[in-house]
């Protein structure tokens, strides 16, 4: 059974009196454990369909099925609910609370998931340990680098064991070499069986995945394999070596 | 996520936000505070006022009736004018009850004056002379703190004696002792055998020490021959007073020798009217008192709502964030609610650390009374100040939508 399973999804905005067609009966599957990069230029609707993957919003026609569950005719507090337990976002600009440390970012999903304080916060301190951060887990994100934030982020998407990690542009706002990092991370994720959704519009970032889909105009444009290229550790090596 | 969670949860981010900004914080609580310190203040007046006429309305005391000419509160002019055309009621109408009233423990008849007083050359002018028998001691129920009242063989035989009150016997005697002296009321002259405990003013109208009582007989002989009687009846059960008062009027009716059909020509007073007066003004200044101090604590109130729509502008992105997480609607609702109650409660609190002090101030010169309900009113105002200011722009962000929250900032 396919994770993800789109059937015919429309999303229409209005704009005053002009109605925009964001996605045009867009079907898609997606197993377990599948490293996909969605790519488009801006205006192709790829926001458009991550949103709808991350269950934070809702097509106006078609279905979608997350893990078997309809999700299309979800109210607010469901999706709220579905978004908490299945999906993990990572984004461009990392959405961390200011104000919190890094621990009570990662804690946030388990709060909402309603799990008692002792538990939450040694499940939340393994996640920071995961991603390499056992040792900054009080600092503020303002007291962390770029690459750091962004593991945060990473920590906070897998804390709840979700069904999806979808990244948006994760590696925008950073150099390439704390991208590279954290594109390793991702394929580290990748092998150990975690279904990943990454939209770019790097050629570079897509690459990695095993998986392209090219969206343009509100349509799948192309939907090929890729070798998936481990940059990451090679890269790193390859740099050092000259 | 449960409901106590998300108000722990709510109470620890709203902290956080309130220190994040304290300068607002402090000025938005500062209206808080001023519309609890007055609507407080205004409370423990209104408190402060009816605890002191209920110590001064019980002189008049709970089961005494006061049969008179006139009602005490009449409803208006007309009325006023027609029950002083009554006529006056008379001594042998007050001796008639005694023998028709079963339901009495004492009935005196009073006839009053106001006359000058002199002590050797210390003169006392406007002086309220009570005329009356030994049996006014049972009714006024009033203390002695020297000398004795008057006995009934000094009130049947109309002897020159008198009790004082205690204004009078300071302004007379000044410390020395008064039992035993010669005073004359007008051209009368009377031996002190008592001075009356101190009893303060009526209402803060006038002086109930001011005053010397005197046997009814010597009162007609020296001053008023045909007076016009208050006839005083103290009830021997109090949980029988309306049963009394029904026995009263008709006996009353009786010696006045009214036609069955004739509508009473007599009032019986009681303290019970004073108190229906009381609460009927009392609670009129109440109403128009709170409300104009509650206006303050609703202005206080809007600025908490504009400043809480400030707050959930600027945290549009941290609200994105929450919700695609899995924040519920509820839970981002309760958290900003919980926001604007402790800033509410906050300002409640600091108010009535105001208020309290201000009490003790205003006590000295004026009656009042910080209560226990007042303090629960004030925190209990001050939260549902907060819940309904803050529940618009809790509102307004629990309802945004994640996606364009999240862009927000960009």
């Amino acid at each position: 059974m396919p994770v993800i399973r789109l059937s015919k999804i429309s999303r229409r905005y209005q704009m005053g009196s002009e109605t925009i067609y964001a996605l045009r009966e867009v079907s898609l599957e997606i197993e377990r454990g599948e490293y996909v990069a969605i790519m488009g230029p801006s205006g192709s609707g790829k926001s458009t369909l991550m949103n709808l993957i991350g269950c934070l919003d809702t097509p106006t026609a078609g279905k979608y099925e997350l893990n078997g569950v309809q999700v299309s005719e979800m109210d607010d507090n469901q999706l709220a609910d579905i978004r908490n337990k299945e999906i993990g976002f990572i984004f461009q600009t990392f959405n961390l609370l200011p104000r919190s440390d890094a621990l009570r970012n990662v804690e946030l999903p388990l709060i909402y998931a309603g799990m008692p304080s002792e538990e939450r916060r040694q499940v939340a301190l393994d996640a920071l340990r995961n991603v390499g951060l056992g040792d900054r887990i009080h600092h503020k994100p303002n007291e962390l680098s770029g690459g750091q934030r962004q593991r945060v982020a990473v920590a906070r998407a897998l804390v709840n064991k979700p069904s999806i990690l979808l990244a948006d542009e994760p590696t925008g706002n950073l150099d390439t070499k704390t991208g590279n990092e954290i594109l390793a991370l991702f394929e580290e994720l990748a092998r150990k069986g975690n279904t990943l959704i990454v939209v770019t519009h790097e050629e570079d970032v897509a690459r990695h995945a095993r998986r392209i889909l090219r969206i343009r105009d509100g349509l799948i444009a192309s939907d090929e394999k890729s070798e998936g290229r481990r940059v990451s550790v090679n890269a790193e090596l390859a740099e050092a070596a000259g | 996520m449960n409901l106590f969670t998300e108000l722990k949860e709510g109470l620890g981010i709203s902290w956080a936000a309130i220190r994040a900004n304290k300068m607002r914080s402090v000025l938005t609580t500062l209206g808080i505070v001023i519309g609890i310190v007055t609507v407080t203040l205004m409370g423990a007046a209104i408190t402060g006022l009816d605890r002191a006429f209920l110590k001064n309305i019980s002189t008049i005391g709970a089961d005494v009736f006061y049969v008179e000419r006139s009602d005490w509160f009449a409803g208006s002019h007309e009325e006023w004018m027609k029950m002083q055309k009554r006529r006056p009621i008379t001594l042998t109408q007050a001796n008639g009850l005694n023998e028709l009233v079963t339901m009495a423990k004492a009935i005196a008849p009073v006839a009053d004056s106001e006359e000058t007083v002199r002590y050797k050359k210390r003169v006392s002018s406007s002086v309220h002379v009570i005329g009356t028998t030994d049996i006014y001691a049972i009714t006024s129920s009033v203390g002695l703190s020297d000398g004795r009242f008057m006995s009934a063989g000094e009130s049947s035989g109309g002897r020159p004696v008198c009790v004082v009150g205690s204004e009078l016997a300071a302004n007379l005697f000044q410390r020395a002792s008064a039992i035993g002296n010669r005073i004359r009321i007008g051209d009368a002259s009377f031996e002190v055998i008592g001075v009356l405990e101190k009893q303060g003013t009526f209402l803060g109208l006038f002086s109930l020490d001011n005053q010397v009582i005197i046997p009814l007989q010597q009162f007609t002989s020296s001053f008023w021959r045909n007076p016009d009687y208050q006839i005083q009846v103290k009830v021997k059960e109090l949980a029988q007073l309306d049963e009394a008062r029904e026995e009263l009027r008709s006996a009353m009716r009786k010696v006045r020798r009214l036609e069955p059909n004739a509508p009473d020509d007599f009032a019986i007073n009681q303290q019970d009217q004073f108190v229906k007066m009381f609460h009927r003004l009392g609670g009129t200044i109440a109403a128009v008192g709170i409300f104009v101090t509650g206006l303050s604590l609703f202005v206080g109130g809007i600025g908490i709502m504009n400043i809480m729509f400030v707050s959930v502008a600027e945290r549009t992105r941290e609200i994105g964030i929450r919700k695609a997480i899995g924040a519920r609607k509820r839970t981002i609702l309760v958290q900003f609610l919980i926001e604007a109650a402790s800033i509410c409660l906050l300002g409640g609190l600091i108010g009535l650390a105001i208020a309290w002090p201000a009490t003790l101030g205003i006590q000295r010169v004026f009656p009042a009374t910080l209560s226990l309900g007042i303090v629960a009113t004030a925190i209990g105002v001050s939260l549902l100040t907060g819940v309904l200011s803050g529940f618009f722009p809790a509102w307004r962000a629990a309802r945004m939508n994640p996606v364009e929250a999240l862009r927000t900032g960009d």
